[in-house]
């Protein structure tokens, strides 16, 4: 079947299988691998990306669901050379080691920071409760989300 | 004159590309040309823990759409090989006459999609004739019923095969006026990096075969993808893409990965495999899994005279790296920090029908470390004294030069007090005793438990050195070669501020190339805690006599005598003492060298040992004990690793390792049911600890520096892991103490705690 | 991991997604968020031939004060009922609950509606819908009916729908000022309640249902006609299983879930909440 999606603000045609999950349209048919697989349950969250401006977890998407959005990958957070508040917030604050949770994590960040702007401690480590990391312990990834929010 | 580079928190070099379009790793490789068109490879596995395989059918499979060929162990020729642990125990890469647990590898499906190959795995029968399955160690050591017939027993290791001695039972505790016994389960955990297995493979034009491979250590898998592949080891080229994690677990090279040479040898085409997370959760190596028998014995007064560990370590259905943690990195550790005069340790190692167990952040450390302070904790509350005092009490007093324990192990430097204080004061142990007092005393159902722990482990214990290459290109820039294999522990830059410290290059300037054995042909990877003191010990010694080799260089072409040179290290250039206005830059040097062979120094750089880094932790949990819920409400860490070379990096380790530990003794285990099956193996259903579940972890620095290697530096990795466990733990235990509870087996779990202050009560 | 191979279908309205499934039958499933359905569908533990996509039917996301009840269309997704200003005022115990489903990604996806057709008894809101007294509007090629909350679940992952017909509203009456609480057990944030209460109470009125206390979501009628009675809250909630027939799991065996349950109602019905 075909979908027509704008991801990084870039419209694809492109023909999919009516299973084809969006993370693999993604990775596979655009070839924008930052956004990676970690788990087959909807309980890592290395998969999260923005859709229609909301954070989701493209495991647990068809593409066919995604038919006529807007997609906004890692790789379209940055302006140019200059990077988004929170990946230098995850930057400055040493918020990734290993790096393969990092795109989900950067989304669903952003994602949290604009429902609520200004969150407690408490509310950015329940807002990233479906955001799996096994090298931070998420001490710097919950100090980069604080530290991005207290920038704004 | 700037100061040096070293001991700041300098930013990694490599995040940006993390975060703006995210790494390469292995699954991300499209754009490389040796992989154009390559097909998948996707694994039938075993759905039965122990059994005689009576038949494979692939037949309705092959006619599925993509299928381009399906194989056996049998189709591909497959001999049994034999364990390095322990060589009556062999096995095939697929299973073919027997499977050994849930998920073993039986049949390979080459398709042109992955999609296809899950599809073809659906219609792969495999038939059994089922046996009983071993879950349980201690019926598993005791029964005929063999996982590895030619093992004769399905004890696969015993210290004592080392000759060391057996233990000598309750007698040797005559004499002591306290004693104590615990039967304590270090669970099976698992590693769960956040990256499963990935690797690809395909042969050249040329007769070689490049392996794409998701390790800590390319270098170590050349030789069993060669002997996998029946060629020469010179014929095999390792390549590591940016890894996403390992902990321990990437250390080998596992059977899906070795046979990919060989299918895409018949296949005549290169391959490509990554599996799920519910395949890596039953495929990729399993840690821990250690039983503990212990007896600790001593005086009313609190000192600890005598100690008796029996570890009962499960290698799962392997004998893999997990069957020898416990006789080479448990037992050596037994004594922990403290001066015991007698100990018995003896380790038996036990095969079962388990996803077989290897490495995992600490490996062997943090078992004996648990073992002991969990016996120091039982040993206190028998004797009535504070958990920490006792400790104190038994404590080896600080010392500079080396220590050798009763068991042998000598430590290099040691100050653990020092660490245990610096925890409590920062901690405010003495305030959370009195707010435990007051809690106490309101009888609220929410308790409040305090956790102490003090440890030393064992790092860089692996290799004895590592290589390193450091080479300048005609602009002046660097090339740092290492043997280590970083995978989030940030050597981009740790190893440029080595280089840049010697040769005044700015970090921006200096490129780091691991993970490719046709560039880097010798390391020992990154693993056990290594890689600052070995691998960066090796670019700091090296990068020095580069700085030699170039001022030898600069010598000629200013026309004046070696010993007048000197690097001006803010210029990064080179002049004569004296005229610093005539000088000769990093470019101007490689430049020159270009004919005889340009500016290149490599070598391997050997250390003296092992180094022995420790700490003390305090847990703060609250503890509901109506519910048995227990919440983890504040952390500190004094973590010891002697010179630090980026505070940042050695913080983000500790909050790692952490988290880690706090999982093993809150929530995580790996379990089956009396038949063998798995049932965690998702991220559904194996508690994979999130940051709702933990608090933010208080460091507090302190640093021992070791004589052992240039830097002073000390393995960093695994202290977190192990010094949290055991406080955790405690703390969850401290918080009933009051209800008479002594011991609850990890993971101290709702249900675990409540069970407890119900049969305490 | 990825689904066996399905077509797939999306109606506009419906009335097209009632005949659609009239069509392909027994083979054939809504999808709606997508969130309970394609887990078990990438696991392979469902393997439909067919998905009718009714996520795009436009008029099917709304949350509206309907005088002695708000209706919700069946399609609102678990953040607009968490957000809900209505529900906040009239049932917050249904807002504060649809907060507590799965994670933010999952909520930006996953629908009440979806939720409670799919029945499963660990989820929060068939559990809260209960315990408040909804009705589930139900519409089919014959028209629509209302199916109270207490008729619905039949069975693990089983209900009273037609295999033709599609859930489209959910009314929830107004909790007119009554306190109440939500407790959710578990051992992650993330992870599906170990035990969990969605309980309210008005003088002596009061509903209470549990989550994942066997294999529908259980009404604990005792626990009401106690209070009705006049005991105790701590009293009534040793009553809190009467009704349940909790399973032994991973995470719990059926004695601890019994245990759970009295000392989570009778938290949530000590709960300030108003």
């Amino acid at each position: 079947m075909k979908v027509t999606i704008t991801v990084n603000g870039k419209t694809h045609e492109s023909e999919v299988e009516p299973r084809t999950l969006l993370v693999q349209y993604v990775r596979d048919t655009l070839g924008l691998t930052g956004t990676n697989i970690g788990c087959d349950t909807s309980s890592c969250g290395a998969c999260s990306l923005h859709l229609n401006g909301e954070s989701v977890k493209s495991c647990t998407l068809l593409a066919a669901q995604a038919d006529g959005g807007t997609v906004t990958t890692i790789e379209g957070l940055a302006n140019g050379d200059v990077m988004h508040p929170m990946q230098k917030a995850f930057m400055d604050n040493h918020g990734l080691q290993c790096g393969f949770c990092t795109p989900g994590m950067v989304m669903a960040a952003i994602g949290l920071l604009n429902e609520n702007p200004n969150p407690t401690e408490e509310q950015v480590r329940i807002g990233l409760e479906g955001n799996l990391c096994r090298c931070t312990g998420y001490h710097n990834i919950v100090k980069s989300v604080l530290a991005c929010a207290n920038e704004k | 004159m700037g100061g040096s580079i070293l001991g700041n928190r300098v930013l990694r070099k490599e995040d940006p590309k993390f975060l703006t379009t995210g790494g390469v790793y292995v699954d991300d490789l499209l754009d490389e040309p040796a992989l154009n068109g390559a097909l998948h490879v996707t694994y039938a596995r075993s759905s039965v823990a122990h059994g005689l395989i009576t038949g494979i059918d692939y037949s309705d499979a092959l006619l599925m759409p993509g299928v381009v060929a399906i194989f056996s162990g049998a189709d591909l020729g497959l001999q049994p090989q034999p364990s390095a642990y322990n060589p009556m125990a062999t096995r095939t890469l697929l299973a073919m006459d027997k499977v050994r647990y849930v998920g073993e590898p039986v049949v390979a499906i080459v398709t042109e999609t992955r999609e296809q190959g899950e599809d073809a795995a659906e219609a792969v029968i495999i038939d059994y004739d089922v046996l009983e399955a071993h879950v349980d160690l201690e019926k598993a050591m005791a029964s005929t019923n063999l996982i590895f017939d030619a093992c004769g027993s399905n004890v696969v290791f015993d210290s004592m095969v080392l000759g060391l001695p057996d233990n000598t039972g309750d007698a040797y505790f005559e004499g002591c006026e306290v004693v104590v016994k615990g039967r304590y389960m270090n669970q099976r955990v698992a590693p769960c990096p956040l990256e499963v297995r990935g690797a690809a493979a395909s042969w050249g034009t040329d007769g070689r075969l490049t392996q794409w491979l998701s390790t800590q250590h390319a270098q170590g898998a050349v030789a069993p993808i060669a002997a996998a592949n029946g060629v020469d080891a010179a014929q095999i080229h390792v390549k590591t893409p940016d890894v996403g994690g390992g902990f321990g677990a990437k250390i080998g090279a596992y059977p899906e990965e070795l046979l990919l040479g060989v299918i895409a040898k018949k296949v005549g085409k290169s391959v490509r495999w990554r599996e799920t997370r519910s395949e890596s959760m039953v495929g990729l190596g399993h840690g821990r899994a250690q039983l503990q028998y212990v007896t600790i014995g001593g005086t009313r007064q609190g000192k600890v005279t005598h100690y008796q560990l029996w570890a009962i370590q499960d290698s799962g259905a392997w004998v893999d790296m997990g069957t020898i943690l416990a006789p080479f990195m448990t037992r050596p550790m037994s004594s922990g920090v403290y001066d015991i005069p007698n100990i018995e340790c003896r380790t038996t190692s036990v095969v079962t029908n388990t996803t077989p167990t290897v490495a995992y952040r600490g490996a062997g450390r943090p078992e004996a470390t648990a073992a002991i302070e969990r016996a120091m904790d039982m040993f206190a509350a028998e004797i009535g004294m504070d958990a920490a005092e006792v400790r104190r009490i038994n404590l080896i007093p600080k010392f500079l030069t080396p220590h050798t324990t009763v068991v042998g192990q000598t430590y290099d430097v040691g100050d653990y007090e020092t660490s245990l204080d610096k925890a409590l004061v920062a901690a405010d142990y003495k305030g959370w005793r009195e707010k435990q007092k007051a809690r106490r005393a309101s009888g609220d159902a929410k308790q409040i438990g305090i956790g102490v722990s003090v440890y030393v482990e064992i790092t860089g214990g692996v290799g004895n050195g590592e290589s390193a290459k450091v080479e300048i290109q005609d602009n002046g820039h660097a090339l740092v070669y290492t043997g280590t294999s970083p995978h989030g522990q940030g050597h981009a830059t740790s190893w440029a501020m080595l280089a840049s410290e010697q040769t005044g290059i700015p970090i921006e300037n200096i490129e780091l190339v691991w993970g490719d054995t046709d560039l880097v042909p010798i390391g020992t990877g990154t693993m056990g805690s290594r890689s600052l003191q070995q691998g960066g010990n090796a670019v700091f010694a090296v990068a020095a006599e580069l700085v030699n080799k170039a001022k030898s260089v600069a010598a000629r072409l200013l026309e004046a005598s070696e010993e007048d040179i000197v690097l001006d290290k803010d210029a990064a250039s080179f002049h004569v003492a004296g005229t610093p206005a005539v000088s000769k830059s990093w470019a101007d040097l490689a430049v020159a060298e270009k004919a005889a062979g340009g500016l290149v120094h490599s070598d391997v750089i050997g250390v003296a040992g092992a180094t022995f880094p420790f700490g003390a932790h305090v847990a703060i949990v609250e503890v509901d004990t109506e519910t048995g819920k227990v919440r983890h409400i504040e952390h500190t860490a004094c973590d010891d690793a002697g010179t630090v070379l980026n505070p940042m990096l050695l913080e983000g380790q500790i909050h790692g390792g952490v988290a880690q530990g706090a999982a093993q003794a809150l929530m995580e285990e790996v379990r089956y049911d009396d038949d063998a099956n798995p049932i965690t193996s998702n991220l559904a259903d194996y508690a994979f600890i999130s940051a709702a579940e933990l608090p933010s972890v208080r460091v507090v620095h302190m640093e021992t520096p070791t004589p052992i290697n240039l830097i002073g530096a000390k393995g960093i990795g695994e202290s977190g892991t192990i010094g949290s466990t055991p406080a955790l733990q405690s703390a969850v235990i401290d918080a009933l103490a009051h209800l008479n509870v002594r011991h609850i087996d990890m993971p101290t779990t709702a249900e675990k705690v409540w069970a407890a202050v119900q049969s305490a009560r | 991991m990825i689904p066996a191979p399905f077509d797939y279908k999306r109606a506009s309205s419906a009335a097209e997604a009632i005949s659609l499934i009239g069509e392909y039958g027994d083979e054939s499933k809504f999808l709606a968020g997508g969130h309970s359905l394609l887990p078990l569908m990438k696991l392979r533990l469902a393997q439909p031939s067919m998905l009718i996509d009714i996520g795009r039917i436009q008029d099917l996301s709304y949350i509206r004060d309907a005088g002695d009840h708000i209706a919700i269309g069946a399609l609102t997704r678990h953040m607009d009922v968490e957000k809900s200003p209505v529900l906040a005022e009239h049932a917050p115990l249904l807002a504060h609950a649809a907060g507590h489903v799965g994670d933010p990604q999952v909520r930006h996806r996953g629908t009440i509606g979806g939720s409670i057709a799919h029945a499963d008894s660990a989820s929060d809101l068939p559990a809260t819908t209960l315990a408040l007294g909804a009705t589930y509007v139900a519409q089919g090629p014959n028209g629509t009916r209302e199916i109270a909350a207490a008729d619905f679940y039949k069975g693990f992952l089983e209900s009273a729908l037609a295999p033709d017909e599609m859930l489209t509203e959910i009314r929830v009456p107004k909790m007119n000022g009554a306190s109440w609480g939500f407790q959710k057990f578990n051992r992650r944030a993330q992870d599906w309640a170990i035990v969990g209460v969605a309980a309210w109470k008005r003088g002596t009125e009061s509903g209470v249902a549990l989550v994942n206390m066997g294999s529908v979501p259980v009404l604990a009628t005792s626990v009401a006609t106690a209070i009705a009675g006049g005991a105790s809250i701590a009293d009534a909630a040793q009553l809190a299983a009467a009704e349940a027939e909790p399973q032994s799991d991973l995470n719990a065996s059926a004695e601890y879930r019994v245990h759970l349950a009295q000392v989570l109602v009778r938290r949530a019905l000590e709960s300030n909440n108003a």
